[in-house]
């Protein structure tokens, strides 16, 4: 699972008079006429790449742990939201956003586009798979062999991003439960991508090389009225074994944290809610903010005790909706780099 | 010792409430005028900058293409290749009182940090959005859209006359479906390929800026601020004289207070303060009166901004502190540039000077002399501005050179009529009367000239109103040939009423017309019907031999004066028009009061050449168009608000133009009042000190009576002089608005033409004003105490 529920809960908040225009409620808390996850559902592929408009909201998101020749780190975002304005399914009812960025030693750097359902700007579709809006592209005969492009007005990014391992079904067969009310998503992920591309920035192009985690999820009703934000990670350890955790904040200061260890041999195994635990343990200022960018975490059952720490803690997403999403360092029992994203600070 | 210095200065004023009254208002009618016209403009500037800004996105450039239309594939395809671009619709939809400007925009590209992406976002979206989306618009727009059945967001912002709306509801209520343009963000991405290389049908557009509207109204503003210069001007004359009065009075007390021991350094120190006390209170009571004047006189100008240029300036004021902070240091700039000398003197007074009052402002041959100079620059500046100068702003020039240089020489002529005027004199009486004029008329030469401006501003402005009041008048009569104005809405209802006229054989003539680009600039494309009405009736400024004939046969257009002043064009020249049309020009006609670029071509061509045409409008010639126009609506239905006779119309549109010209009027009448005020203050300065010149008048046997009345009566001839002289200039100053300023600003020129019998009663009216200004003086004269007057004797002078 990745952290969008808070982001897309944002965004469709932008849309919310048109939701209440519709006879919705209570935002993110109502489904009436949109579909619901259901854990009986079994994905099939590659239709279940594409999207689907029957649910409220859905993303392709990837990040990457990037290194250049001379071993400097970057990290890179490259995400897709479909929202619908009103349930139905109509083309024309969806609205589009994306987000990409580049973290790297002289800066975050970030771009933001919408797009109009049905306008043509942008679009998903399974087979071949194609992901779009405006020039930004995630696309290649199949979901496991893609190009990604993305540029703003001062990076630009275009990688080749190669699979060679699963996707990893999150949750019980994809079933992701978003808290104890029962909350739940559609949720897969593809966390075997080798990446090798060309980063551009003011000083020109860098030629990189590393490793790439893509996040599908769809569902309709994303969280509970009381969670407050979201702290996701996803991390590669250098034993082979990967981590996906995440933490959902309730107003009253209890958290929801669950996630999916993958072993070395790319199973992908379920944690109940009491498994791990996250803790904040040092924080930064950026944008005016107080963000946890270093975490303790701890999955005593598979011996992980790990610190995890952003790299460049100024991976800031000023966008809509902001939050914060970079890359981090591990250190511990469990060396390895990932992807941090904390929203709702 | 400040405290007590303060006290002894201030204590002049108690003992003289009228002078500080006179300072005081002086200050406060020049300010009031000045930040008034300001204010008018500044509002007037912020609704152009509003309007452009929705239109355009901020000063944003736009993509368009030539045919008018962009299909939403090329907008896909720009998109597509990293071109960050968002599509408008612009267009127009039917309100109260006409019609109402459509911006249709795409929340999701659009602009964030722009007036238009502001507009209708996030927060709107819901009402904005969908089939049945409201419209944004701001709460006077709103009132005229009450019949539209659709939902509105009020939004302050949004320039009047102007709704924004979501693209699909825009595309639902204009019918258009492609895009008017696309606005391109500001902020582009790395890498994108040539534009020509993915569209290469579209050009670049830089962003039409507040500038565009702005300076087709520069010359209206700058006539406005003109007038407010000048009554600031005006008002300083006054300050001057109340100032140096108020010195001239106190000159004992300063050698007084010098004596004790207070330094020249402090009391001007202690003088300074004070006048800076006067000036920010008598500011302060110029804003005030200043924003009064604007928000009587804005509703006016809003009425002619909107009838000559379509620019859409709300009536309602809102002003920014910057404002108010300039109308005080406008007030303390001009306080200081009036008592300036007054300053200088008193720190240069040694401190036991006797207290010898002089004519303080004794204006010496040898100033004159200097001041004729100066006119002579003033004029050669202006006569350089007429020769070499091009554009409005030397229009100006030329017109500020001349009135300067006039007012410049004014003391001259005067002193000059006078000594003439005293070798006619007989008797002694007489030839005093004369010689003490002469000798008075340094003293009164500021508030003459103050006098000789606002005289001529009045002459001037009041030949240029009457002019094209009158021009105008014969034009309307000229050009609204047909009896009836009929609009009709849709095709089916547009032949019912043209069979309906066939069979009574009434004829029609349809106002058919269209818009494009016309050598750059949008312009109007008008169809007329071959009808010899036409060429009966309306007078050609310049054309081929058989323009109208040539007309009709579809070779050639008629172009109006405006395009061709722009463009230096003539009869015979060629003339490209939209769509790739290469015609000629067979003739010229006038067009008053349309911003726009206008052509006249053949119905048959019109509707042959072009696709978008408006076939809305039809003239009707009858005889009687009160039973026709009942018919129409008993008949076919039509609404009677559809249908406007030749008399209403022409009612209409003189009362646009009466509109226009009232805040001219109020202004004059205020500049004029003003300069009524100069005279007065220079009077009560002058008669405080020329008792020791009366005295011996009367000593020889004159009455104070006789004395009162040969004061007022030399107001009366001064001014009458004054106005005589004013005649010629303001004559002068018709001529440079109507040939120079006016064809620059307009782009067209209106002939001249002269009413004396205006003239007449501004200079009855400059009489009074001068006799006015003179009663107070001459009564306080006619009251004083014989005992005064002997006591000049006594004193030691």
């Amino acid at each position: 699972m990745n952290g969008k529920p808070i982001i897309l809960q944002c965004v469709l908040a932008l849309w919310a008079g048109l939701a209440q225009a519709q006879g919705f409620a209570g935002l993110g808390q109502t489904t009436d006429g949109f579909r619901l996850p259901d854990p009986e559902t079994r994905f099939e592929f590659p239709a279940d790449h594409g999207s689907h408009p029957e649910f409220r909201i859905e993303w392709w998101y990837i990040t990457a742990n990037l290194e250049a020749a001379d071993g400097t780190p970057y990290g890179i975002q490259w995400t897709l939201f479909r929202n619908a304005l009103q349930p139905g399914g109509a083309e024309a009812d969806q609205a589009w956003m994306a987000h990409a960025a580049v973290s790297t030693p002289e800066g975050h750097h970030y771009a933001e586009r919408f797009a109009r359902g049905a306008s043509g700007q942008a679009g998903v579709q399974a087979q071949p798979f194609d992901a779009y809006i405006d020039e930004w592209q995630m696309a290649g005969p199949t979901l496991n062999d893609l190009r990604l492009t993305a540029q703003g007005t001062d990076f630009h990014y275009d990688l080749e991003l190669k699979a060679d391992g699963p996707f990893i079904l999150q949750g019980e067969n994809g079933f992701s439960v978003k808290s104890e009310a029962g909350q739940a998503s559609h949720y897969y992920s593809q966390p075997f991508y080798a990446v090798a591309g060309k980063i551009t920035l003011a000083d020109g192009p860098v030629e990189v090389t590393g490793r790439a985690w893509l996040d599908r999820e769809w569902s309709s009703q994303p969280l509970t009225a009381t969670q407050t934000g979201w702290d996701w990670v996803s991390l590669h350890f250098d034993s082979g074994e990967k981590l996906m955790g995440y933490r959902l904040r309730d107003e009253d200061g209890s958290a929801y944290t669950v996630g999916t260890w993958i072993t070395a041999d790319r199973q992908g195994i379920p944690l109940r809610p009491e498994q791990l635990t996250m803790t904040a343990t040092g924080w930064s200022r950026v944008a005016g903010r107080r963000v946890p960018t270093t975490w303790d975490i701890a999955l005593p059952d598979y011996s992980v005790t790990i610190t995890s720490t952003a790299i460049y803690p100024d991976s800031w997403m000023g966008t809509l909706v902001p939050y914060w999403e970079g890359p981090v360092e591990i250190t511990g029992s469990h060396p390895g780099v990932g992807y941090l994203e904390m929203s709702g600070y | 010792m400040t405290h007590a210095l303060l006290s002894a200065l201030l204590s002049h004023w108690k003992r003289r409430p009228f002078q500080l009254a006179t300072l005081i208002l002086g200050l406060a009618l020049a300010t009031a005028l000045w930040s008034g016209v300001q204010a008018i403009n500044a509002e007037a500037r912020k609704s152009y900058g509003a309007a452009a800004d929705v239109m355009t996105g901020g000063g944003l450039s736009d993509l368009v293409d030539p045919s008018g239309q962009i299909p939403h594939e090329t907008f896909v395809e720009l998109r597509r290749n990293g071109w960050l671009v968002s599509p408008v619709i612009d267009g127009w939809i039917a309100a109260e009182r006409g019609r109402v400007r459509l911006l249709g925009i795409d929340p999701f590209t659009a602009p964030q940090n722009s007036t238009l992406g502001a507009s209708i976002g996030p927060d709107n979206i819901a009402e904005t959005s969908g089939p049945g989306g409201g419209l944004v618009v701001n709460p006077v727009t709103a009132e005229r859209l009450s019949g539209l059945n659709r939902p509105v967001v009020i939004d302050e912002s949004v320039a009047p006359g102007m709704a924004l709306a979501d693209l699909g509801v825009a595309r639902a209520l204009t019918g258009q479906e492609g895009y008017s343009r696309l606005i391109l963000l500001p902020e582009q991405p790395l890498f994108q390929p040539n534009l020509s290389e993915i569209a290469p049908n579209l050009r670049l557009e830089r962003p039409e800026t507040a500038d565009d509207l702005g300076r087709l109204t520069d010359s209206f503003h700058l006539n406005l601020t003109a007038f407010g210069l000048l009554s600031f001007a005006v008002g300083l004359f006054i300050v001057n004289g109340a100032v140096g009065l108020a010195f001239e009075q106190r000159r004992p007390m300063f050698r007084t207070l010098r004596a004790l021991g207070a330094t020249s350094r402090h009391l001007v120190i202690m003088l300074i303060a004070e006048l800076l006390l006067f000036a920010i209170v008598a500011g302060a009571l110029g804003i005030i009166l200043g924003y009064l004047i604007a928000s009587l006189l804005l509703p006016d100008v809003a009425a002619t901004l909107r009838g000559l240029y379509g620019a859409t300036v709300e009536g309602a004021l809102t002003l920014a502190p910057s404002w108010w902070l300039s109308g005080l240091v406008i007030a303390v700039a001009g306080t200081a540039l009036a008592s300036a000398s007054g300053l200088l003197q008193v720190a240069r007074m040694p401190p036991l000077a006797p207290a010898k009052p002089r004519a303080w402002s004794m204006v010496t041959a040898g100033t004159m002399r200097w001041q004729m100079g100066l006119a002579l620059v003033a004029l050669a500046l202006a006569l350089t501005a007429l020769v070499f100068g091009e554009g409005l702003m030397s229009g100006f020039v030329l017109l500020g050179g001349f009135l300067i240089a006039a007012a410049l020489v004014l003391p001259s002529v005067l002193a000059a009529l006078l000594s003439l005027f005293s070798r006619w004199g007989s008797g002694p009486l007489t030839e005093w009367f004369w010689a003490d004029t002469r000798q008075q008329l340094p003293g009164l030469s500021l508030a003459l000239m103050a006098l000789l401006l606002a005289l001529a501003a009045n002459i001037g402005v009041g030949t240029m109103v009457a002019s094209f009041r009158d021009t105008f008048t014969g034009w309307l009569d000229q050009r609204l040939v047909s009896e009836l104005y009929v609009t009709v809405e849709t095709d089916e209802e547009s032949s019912r009423f043209l069979s309906y006229l066939q069979e009574r054989n009434i004829e029609s003539l349809p106002i058919w017309h269209t818009g494009g680009d016309v050598l750059g600039a949008p312009a109007e494309i008008y169809g007329v019907v071959d009808h010899p009405v036409y060429a009966e009736n309306w007078p050609l400024l310049d054309a081929l031999p058989n323009s109208w004939s040539l007309l009709a046969a579809g070779d050639g257009a008629l172009v109006n004066e405006q395009l061709a002043r722009r463009e230096d064009l003539v009869p015979g020249d060629p003339l490209a028009l939209p769509g790739g049309w290469e015609t000629r020009i067979v003739g010229v006609y006038s067009d008053y009061g349309n911003p726009l670029g206008q052509v006249v071509v053949a119905l048959d061509v019109l509707t042959t050449r072009y696709t978008e045409i408006d076939k809305s409008d039809f003239g009707v010639l009858t005889d009687d168009p009160d039973a026709l126009r009942e018919a129409l609506t008993n008949d076919l239905g039509i609404p009677p608000d559809r249908m406007i006779d030749q008399k209403a119309l022409k009612a209409f549109s003189l009362q646009v133009f009466e509109r226009t010209f009232a805040v001219t009027g109020a202004l004059n009448l205020l500049t004029l009042s003003v300069a009524g005020v100069a005279i007065l203050t220079s009077l009560l300065t002058l008669s405080a000190m020329r008792l020791p010149q009366l005295a011996p008048i009367w000593a020889l046997g004159v009455t104070r009576g006789t004395l009162a009345r040969i004061e007022l009566l030399r107001a009366v001839v001064l001014a009458a002089l004054t106005f005589v002289l004013a005649l010629p200039v303001g004559l002068g100053l018709a001529w440079v608005l109507l040939a120079v300023i006016n064809v620059e600003a307009f782009g067209w020129r209106l002939p001249m033409t002269l009413f004396p019998s205006d003239w007449v009663w501004l200079g009855l009216a400059s009489l009074l004003a001068a006799a006015l200004a003179g009663l107070w003086p001459a009564r306080q004269l006619a009251k004083r105490p014989p005992a005064d007057l002997i006591r000049v004797f006594s004193h030691e002078r």
